[in-house]
């Protein structure tokens, strides 16, 4: 099947209902896209369909279909960063760091839909994404300054 | 200079005098000169200055030995390199080294020794049961128990300096030009004329010279780097996708496996039958491991999925099958042969508790799991009479030692590459990935094996925090707290641990079951503190502020309760008993910080929780609303004293990490056993703390202390009691027993 990976299509032989995650990590060697819990309970795996968050682990491979996937990597890289990585650079949010690439996601997501979003908007669309080291405090500070950001460009 | 502070300094200059024979670091008496491990690999031209920088003609490196789990301990060495030796982030590269007696940890052998300044008699067999577990288990390069921050922080700042001077000594060779008139700055040596050699072309005459070992470290006004707010090194990476973890490495002709071993933890497996795997699409190989059976395939989730469709008989469990047996035996254990120590005996408690308004109390604090996000994985290839392992871990020598163990070889034939961790909270201190791993590369020569857990698999497998309970009476007089009888009774983590390493437990009591409780900065008139430990159960490890995490909570609930009878305020009476200059300014700032003693508001309550841990005054204000639909934790105010803080935007990041982890899991966490098996299978039935559940937290670093210390894991103990206190003050509801969702609804 064929699967449109941050911009670029990519032929891959795997079976209808591998989750995304594992197409992405061990197919095509996306390594930013993390493996938690595989079960939807932590939000490390989240990437953007057509610019949606989703769960990668939760998503079968056979049901992407003609959807654009956008994993960590396409969002910006350490030298052209997307807005809200460079708030997460800013805030130095991360400590072990491993949530931070489904949280980056997630957050992208949800200033894509809704750009000033209130507390409770952002407590509702992160709560899903579980951050062990705790670095809530700083992800909430970056989301609102991305969203700053975003208005500005 | 404190005493330990002079002793470390000065062996480390003595360890610099004889760099060809390598330069030795450890812990005073038991230290012996390590060869330096760097000499090994050095081409020509490179110069090994010390076992922490390393300079060739095209980079330099500095090592940074103590594992960064996500704590940022590699960016925190190599600031305090940097320092001393004038390079700018962005100038070197970092390497976390090869293992290394070299890199002997000196604080964690110092973390059992007493160090809190306050007067209390110490138990002349717990000082040896300590070293002894300091030789057999803590004087390894290891990382934990906060103790990243002070192990370097002079040998790192005297290694750079070591390295400058050198240096300058070499740039004074070449020119002719004294030292004394030389400079250093981002990476060079300057001249008076301002010519400049650049470190690389000076590294191979460094290396032909003795190197320059007395050395003066800068003073803290000429700092550059050190308590100021810099770009953690790895932040880009972390924000971008880009950092590389254990469980992202990829290698030629690598395949994946996915084991299953029995969830009765050391339980045997009695047979199993794979057929319904072995023709799975991607299956490999199916082999047996130890209790259990590996899947082989060509991706890690065709290999989690063939393991699942095995089916297995499994043997039971070599402790009790359900909880009730667990807690009939810590409750049993508050008898006399099961005493470890009578830490503490002040005043005539007898006496006192005969007469007087009494309060009792029991507390219970159940298994929690670490739980890491990034899942246990190890990267193995065996080939050609050697083993190459590339995993995360606190403890590199060690997983060494378990490798060559399992693979039959001698350890100098196991190289250990470390990894970046996706956290790990004390569970990168065991080996059952890293043996499983090994076992599955045996019997695959020359093939590299990259084992994944799934999170079952890591839940079932993760040996939590041990599990106890306490006991407390005590008397109030003249609204005064005057006597305290407390007895704690848990498993030993650290018997477990260390007979997972195949050691016996060191003589002496275990400091750990004592922790967070005994040695409290508090004057009560009459206090006896006795330890009990519980005889082992399943298994158990240390985790993040290991004993501290239960008896703290149990010790500061308990006082709490005790000051509520008194009709005493929680913060004035603390104070008035607080015989520690140090914790009390502690005590003060957090009082300052949240306005204690106004009134919190309708339906509001406020708590104090204070824990001293790993040498550590915390004290923790939180603030919370009984919301109707259960309570709202609002605010946390933070104040802790480290002696230095090192990197501040670090230390803010941890504090409020470490809040986050006391509160989330006294909140709603806790690992149960039936059947001999974890009934926690993943996040969702042991979350920890979610973002809407994260209140706002105000942190204050505090400078007073004379010794520098790490921060990981004090900020986790205050935080159960003082949640506990707060609600009290709300609803009225004592809360003596974690998990506090278990009585208690939470918004
Ligand atoms: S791995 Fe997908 S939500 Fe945890
Ligand atoms: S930064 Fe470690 S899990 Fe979020």
């Amino acid at each position: 099947m064929k699967l449109n990976v941050n911009g670029k299509v990519h032929d891959v032989d795997v079976e209808e209902d591998m989750p995304l995650l594992w197409v992405l990590r061990d197919e095509l060697k996306i390594k930013g896209v993390k493996f938690g819990c595989g079960v939807a309970a932590c939000g490390a795996c989240t990437v953007h369909l057509d610019g949606m968050a989703v769960r990668s682990c939760q998503t079968f491979a056979g049901d992407v279909g003609e959807a654009e996937i956008t994993t960590i990597e396409g969002m910006g890289t350490p030298d052209a960063m997307h807005a809200v990585q460079q708030a997460w650079v800013e805030h130095q949010v991360a400590q072990c760091g491993y949530c931070q690439s489904g949280q980056i996601m997630q957050a992208a997501s949800l200033l894509a839909e809704n750009p000033v979003p209130t507390d409770a908007d952002i407590d509702d669309a992160m709560s899903g994404n579980l951050c062990r080291c705790g670095t809530y405090p700083r992800i909430r500070a970056a989301v609102k300054t991305a969203a700053a950001r975003l208005k500005e460009a | 200079m404190s005493r330990i502070g002079t002793i470390a300094r000065r062996t480390f200059l003595v360890g610099s005098v004889a760099i060809a024979g390598g330069v030795a670091f450890g812990y005073y008496q038991y230290r012996k000169p390590h060869a330096n491990p760097l000499l090994d690999e050095l081409g020509e031209g490179e110069a090994a200055l010390t076992p922490w920088v390393q300079i060739n003609a095209d980079k330099i490196t500095l090592i940074t030995p103590h594992s960064d789990l996500g704590q940022g301990a590699a960016s925190m060495q190599a600031m305090l390199l940097a320092e001393e030796l004038d390079l700018e982030f962005g100038q070197f590269e970092i390497s976390p080294g090869v293992p290394s007696p070299a890199y002997y940890n000196t604080a964690l052998a110092d973390e059992g020794v007493p160090f809190n300044s306050h007067d209390h008699s110490f138990p002349a067999d717990a000082m040896r049961g300590i070293l002894g577990v300091v030789v057999k288990i803590m004087g390894v390069q290891g990382t934990g128990g906060s103790t990243s921050v002070p192990d370097s922080f002079d040998k790192l700042r005297t290694a750079g300096a070591v390295a400058r001077e050198t240096l300058k000594k070499a740039a004074s060779e070449k020119s002719g030009i004294n030292t004394t008139a030389l400079k250093t700055a981002s990476g060079k040596v300057i001249l008076p004329d301002g010519t400049e050699y650049s470190y690389q072309e000076l590294a191979p005459i460094a290396a032909g010279i003795e190197p320059v070992t007395r050395v003066k470290l800068r003073e803290p006004s000429e700092w550059r780097l050190i308590g100021k707010e810099v770009q953690r090194l790895d932040i880009l990476a972390k924000s971008t996708g880009t950092q590389t973890y254990g469980i992202d490495l990829e290698m030629d002709g690598m395949v994946h496996a996915a084991v299953k071993v029995n969830p009765r933890q050391g339980g045997a497996l009695n047979s199993y039958d794979a057929s319904a795997a072995e023709g799975m699409r991607g299956v490999l190989k199916i082999v047996e491991v130890t209790n259990g059976v590996a899947v082989v395939a060509d991706n890690t989730w065709r290999a989690f999925q063939a393991a699942e469709a095995i089916t297995f008989d499994w043997g039971p469990a070599p402790y009790p099958a359900d909880m009730d047996g667990h807690w009939a035996e810590v409750a049993n254990s508050f008898v006399e042969e099961r005493l470890d120590a009578e830490w503490r005996n002040d005043g005539d408690v007898a006496t006192a508790l005969a007469s007087g308004q009494s309060v009792e109390a029991e507390y219970r604090a159940p298994y929690v799991a670490h739980q890491p996000l990034e899942p246990l994985n190890a990267l193995v290839l065996m080939e050609g009479g050697r083993v190459d392992i590339w995993v995360g871990h606190q403890f590199p020598r060690f997983a060494q030692q378990k490798v060559a163990e399992v693979a039959g070889i001698d350890p100098e034939a196991v190289h250990f590459h470390q990894q970046f961790s996706g956290g790990s909270f004390g569970h990168r201190l065991e080996f059952e990935n890293i043996t499983l791993a090994t076992e599955i590369a045996m019997q695959m020569p020359g093939t590299p094996v990259k084992l994944t857990f799934t999170r079952e698999e890591d839940f079932a497998h993760d040996y939590p925090r041990q599990i106890g309970m306490a006991r407390g009476v005590g008397r109030v007089k003249d609204g005064k707290v005057d006597a305290i009888d407390l007895q704690v009774a848990t498993v030993s983590s650290t018997d477990s641990q260390i007979a997972r390493l195949g050691q016996s437990a060191p003589p002496g009591a275990d400091t750990q079951i004592a922790a967070g409780a005994w040695n409290q900065p508090f004057a009560v008139p009459n206090f006896r503190f006795r330890a009990y430990k519980v005889p082992p159960l399943s298994p158990t490890s240390s985790w993040r502020s290991v004993g501290a995490s239960s008896q703290g909570f149990f010790a500061s609930a308990f006082l709490d309760e005790l000051i509520h009878a008194a009709g005493a305020d929680p913060l004035e009476e603390r104070l008035r008993l607080c015989n520690h200059d140090i914790a009390r300014k502690v005590l003060e700032t957090v009082g300052d910080m949240s306005s204690w003693g106004t009134d919190p508001g309708e339906n509001r309550g406020r708590g104090l929780g204070f824990v001293d841990s790993f040498g550590v005054p915390v004290a923790e204000v939180v603030e919370v609303t009984n919301t109707g639909d259960g309570i709202r934790i609002d605010k946390v105010f933070v104040a802790a004293d480290v002696g230095r803080v090192v990197d501040p935007v670090n230390f803010d990041n941890h504090v409020k990490g470490g809040v986050v982890w006391g509160l989330g899991h006294a909140m709603n966490c806790e690992i149960t056993y039936a059947d001999g098996m974890a009934e926690q299978a993943n996040y969702f039935d042991h979350e920890g703390m979610r973002l809407h559940q994260c209140p706002e937290i105000v942190v204050k670093g505090l400078e007073n202390a004379s010794r520098i210390r790490g921060i990981g894991e004090p900020p986790v103990p205050p935080a159960a009691p003082a949640l506990a206190a707060a609600i009290f003050d709300a609803t009225g509801i004592r809360l003596r027993e974690m998990p506090f969702n278990k009585f208690v609804d939470f918004v």
